[in-house]
């Protein structure tokens, strides 16, 4: 049991998933993926931001559709049938998040990923684990996790800050 | 090796409020005068299981509660003391500490030692000394004519009765009425048999009084012996019953031989005797059978099929009655039996008449339709055919079984427009899929169903501690125990329930004194009554207490100002107690209050989706009606569409809905827009505005007004139009996304989109806001 604990893996090192939004590549550890799927409309909730498009029913489950394009002002968001929608698992929560497409899963370890430079970038730096390289593309490890449950997001009644 | 017990805590726990529920229930049947050592055993069973528990886990303090309570009981069962009803009480107060204990071993707050100590003491003192107490306390039985004007007049039989109450437990077997001048009882006291006749002296002539020593333990000890002279002379029923063990028709006409000597022996001196010849063998009065069957046919809970072996007839109230009587009663024979078969049997009081433990602060508790003994039974065989499963698991099967009905209804949508000749089995596969699916997901909704009983059980206890606190004599009926009702609602219903039966117990019912001045009988009733009506579960608390008093109500409520007029209807004057801080405890009568006031049970209620409806007519009682959905997963709701957007409200709320005349809309200044409808005018809530969303129908002649009732007041809900009428599963929008202002929560439709399901307060309030601040200024 105790030695199981020890050989966890350094923090930051992994599989992660990469999706782009814009010109930018990011990628999220896929142990917080659920699942990659198309996008359907739905169902509007009112007076709620506009980037929370509104909830969904997957098998049951209602989640809520937050379209992260919206969210930082990444382009024209538009939806057709090659709109993806990644649905996370957080905590004991599932939520959607919309982006412009998935390209691939990387390997990444304290080897290729950087500590982020101090940037004024739309997405706050706390909520990013650092940068990553790999065969020259830039890749900007989000943690997902705090993202989605901070107060900007507005998905949780009493968000972590 | 240090095993951590902590984890099979939970199973304790369960297990001993198991026992202690079950302890608690046999305790509140028993009969104390003659205690089933059956029950006696089991009750010891359960003392002994949760002390064995307590001690395996080191709840060192329930082990010694335990342990006291055992000592006692141990001596009772050996039958080494006799059961007392001081040692009930002792009893189901142990129950109570254990209890308290048990709640704070899993996190409750502390046990008052002191109480945990008096009851200790109290156990201990009973079982080293009752031996001598129980000497002291001595059962009569008493039998005396009164004169026909007292017996016809309720008030003083009433009286007579208090008057020997002061003195003594008492147990009426038979109440005198003008037709029969006789009274009958049991009566247990310490002050012995001149006392009693004193008491009976101002009501009847001395000769005419007959009381005697001894309890059903005399009776047994008859019994038992056989003796001869008394089977001879007075038991033609006996002497059957011994000779006929095993033939069914012999003995049911044995208990019909019972009843009709014991109801009609204070007739049977003034008549000629029988030959004691006639009076012996079975087959002699086999001869006698039809009579004898055709008086059993009356007979209310008496077992007429001839299942019923020698262990039924002993446990049988009525049997004692008669065999205890044998001693003192002259060598008189009932003759002439055929002429007392239609007269016997008053009805029963209750369907055992034995001496209950819940008797004793002159409460009875009867269940109807149910016996003690088929309870026993039933519970013995749903012990071994049940499994414990947590309900996480069923919660999760109800789930996955919600997901095949949305998923059956979109096949069946997407078959519908397929050729139904070409797809013939296709279809006929559909429609068999729709079947097994709907009975699929009602038995799996029918898991989490529990039976009423589970909520009714806590009543005898309630109403047998509060009754006897009041001084007042009331019987508990239940009816509709095996009504099954969802667990969440259960466990929500029985706070509200529990309010309305001490409201009934304080406010409702009278005194005995009051009662009998009103020409009622002395022991009030309180009802409890639940039944499926429709898709809602209906639960009746009836009172036959004083009723509701009008006149006073009013001037209550105009005292605090609330508008009122002498016009009201009744119903609606019946209204104002929900008022918030108009409790009934102190405001219509002046016994103090407790616990939450009418307006928490209503807002409870409705807070289940549910109604509170109350009756009353003075003099006659109180019934208050809860009708409550059957569970909390389902909703009748009405689908509405406002701007290309599907919202569900809840069906209960909606009054009407109709399409409004131009000229019925009207804007009043400061309060916005407002609807004309039959002389009413209703604030106007456009739901497209209160949600922001674009596209809708701004016009509300265009679309349609949903008379809905919210908080108190009905307004007009403005939507695009109707969808439908449909029942909806009820998802929490909070387990993944966050509460929204308006709405309560979501529902998946039949073609798989998400629908949410108003709020309906909370989109009044918001919409009121948007009507007063847009139209109102508007029209300023």
């Amino acid at each position: 049991m105790e030695q199981t604990l020890e050989v966890q893996a350094p923090v930051g090192s992994g599989e992660y998933l990469t999706y782009t939004l814009g010109q930018e590549e990011y990628g999220i550890d896929i142990l917080k993926v659920q699942e990659i799927r198309g996008y359907e409309p739905p169902t509007t909730i009112a007076n709620a931001p506009p980037f929370l498009k509104g909830v969904i029913n997957l098998r049951g489950v209602i989640v809520p559709i937050v379209d992260m394009r919206i969210k930082f002002n990444l382009g024209e968001p538009s939806y057709d049938q090659f709109t993806v929608v990644i649905i996370l698992n957080i905590g004991r929560r599932v939520v959607g998040m919309v982006v412009d497409g998935v390209s691939d899963v990387i390997q990444l370890n304290s080897d290729n990923l950087r500590p982020a430079p101090e940037f004024s970038a739309t997405l706050d730096t706390r909520h990013i684990l650092g940068l990553g390289t790999v065969d020259e593309r830039m890749i900007i490890v989000v943690d997902i996790e705090r993202l989605m449950s901070s107060r900007e997001m507005a998905l949780i009644e009493t968000a972590t800050e | 090796m240090n095993i951590d017990m902590s984890q099979f805590y939970q199973v304790f726990f369960e297990e001993a409020a198991e026992h202690l529920a079950n302890m608690e229930g046999l305790l509140l049947a028993l009969d104390v005068e003659a205690p089933s050592l059956e029950d006696l055993n089991a009750i010891f069973r359960a003392a002994h299981s949760i002390k064995g528990g307590s001690g395996t886990f080191g709840f060192a303090d329930m082990t010694e509660v335990t342990h006291i309570l055992e000592t006692l009981l141990d001596r009772v069962r050996k039958e080494e003391l006799a059961l007392l009803p001081e040692m009930v009480d002792a009893f189901l107060a142990a129950g109570d500490v254990l209890k308290a204990q048990l709640a704070h071993h899993q996190g409750g707050e502390a046990v008052d030692e002191a109480e945990v100590r008096a009851v200790c003491e109290r156990l201990s003192r009973l079982s080293n000394t009752s031996a001598e107490a129980g000497e002291q306390a001595v059962c009569y039985w008493i039998e005396c004519s009164v004169s026909p004007e007292i017996a016809a007049d309720a008030a003083s039989v009433g009286h007579l009765i208090d008057a020997l109450r002061e003195l003594a437990a008492c147990e009426i077997q038979q109440w005198p009425t003008a037709d029969q001048p006789r009274l009958a009882l049991w009566a247990t006291t310490a002050h012995g048999e001149a006392a009693l006749r004193e008491a009976l002296g101002f009501y009847a002539l001395p000769e005419d009084i007959l009381v005697r020593a001894g309890g059903p333990e005399t009776a047994y000890g008859l019994f038992d012996e056989q003796e001869p002279a008394a089977v001879q002379t007075e038991d033609p029923g006996y002497g059957l019953f011994e000779a006929a063990p095993g033939g069914p028709s012999a003995e049911t006409q044995t208990e019909a031989a019972g009843y009709g000597f014991f109801d009609d022996h204070d007739s049977r001196a003034s008549e000629t005797e029988r030959s004691p010849g006639a009076a012996g063998p079975a087959q002699n009065r086999g001869e006698e059978a039809p009579p004898w069957e055709g008086g059993v046919t009356h007979m209310p809970g008496v077992p007429a099929t001839g299942k019923s072996d020698t262990a039924t007839v002993t446990t049988e109230g009525e049997g004692f009655g008669f065999f205890s009587d044998a001693p003192g009663v002259p060598p008189a024979v009932p003759k002439e039996t055929v002429a007392a078969t239609p007269q016997l049997a008053p009805p029963p009081p209750a369907p055992s008449h034995g001496r209950r433990a819940s008797d004793n602060p002159s409460v009875e508790t009867v269940r109807t339709g149910r016996r003690e003994t088929d309870k026993v039974a039933a519970s013995a065989t749903a012990e071994a055919s049940s499994i414990r499963v947590s309900v996480e698991k069923v919660d999760q099967l109800i789930n996955l079984v919600g997901e095949l009905v949305i998923t059956q209804a979109m096949l069946a949508q997407s078959a519908s427009h397929l050729d139904p000749v070409q797809a013939e089995r296709l279809l006929a596969g559909i429609d068999l899929l729709a079947r097994n699916t709907r009975d699929l997901q009602e038995s799996v909704m029918g898991i989490r169903m529990l039976p009423m009983s589970m909520v009714f059980s806590r009543f005898p206890r309630v109403v047998r501690d509060v009754a006897g606190k009041l001084g007042k004599q009331v019987e508990l009926r239940t009816i509709g125990e095996a009504t099954e009702l969802d667990k969440g609602l259960i466990e929500k219903i029985t706070d509200p329930l529990t309010h309305l039966v001490r409201n009934s117990l304080d406010h409702g019912i009278e005194t005995p004194e009051r009662r009998i001045a009103a020409g009622k009988s002395p022991k009030g009733t309180l009802t409890l009554k639940a039944a499926h009506q429709g898709g809602n579960i209906v639960i009746e608390v009836m009172d036959d207490g004083a009723g509701l008093n009008r006149d006073k109500i009013l001037a209550k409520a105009r005292e605090r100002g609330l508008p009122v007029s002498d016009a009201m209807s009744d119903q609606e004057v019946w209204q104002l107690i929900y008022a918030p801080g108009f409790s009934t405890a102190d405001q219509v009568t002046d016994v103090s209050g407790r616990g939450v006031g009418m307006d928490v049970v209503k807002k409870n209620i409705e807070g289940l989706g549910g109604r509170v409806e109350i009756e009353s007519s003075p003099g006659y009682g109180t019934r208050t009606i809860i009708s409550l959905p059957l569970t909390l997963a389902i909703l009748d709701g009405m689908s509405v569409g406002v701007g290309g957007e599907t919202y569900i409200v809840p069906l209960t709320l909606v009054v009407e809905s109709l399409q409004p005349r131009p000229k019925d809309i009207r804007t009043v200044s400061g309060e916005g827009r407002v609807v004309h409808i039959r002389g009413e005018y209703l604030p106007l809530i456009p739901l497209a505005e209160v949600f922001n969303l674009p596209g809708a129908v701004r016009d509300p002649a265009r679309g349609i007004l949903m008379v809905i009732e919210a908080e108190g007041g009905r307004a007009a809900l403005f939507v695009d139009e109707l969808l439908g009428q449909h029942q909806v599963v009820i998802k929490s929008l909070e387990s993944n996304y966050r509460k929204v202002e308006g709405v309560s929560g979501a529902t998946i439709m039949g073609d798989g989109r998400v629908a949410l399901i108003l709020d309906i307060a909370a989109v009044t309030r918001m919409g009121l806001n948007i009507n007063r601040n847009t139209y109102g200024r508007q029209a300023a």
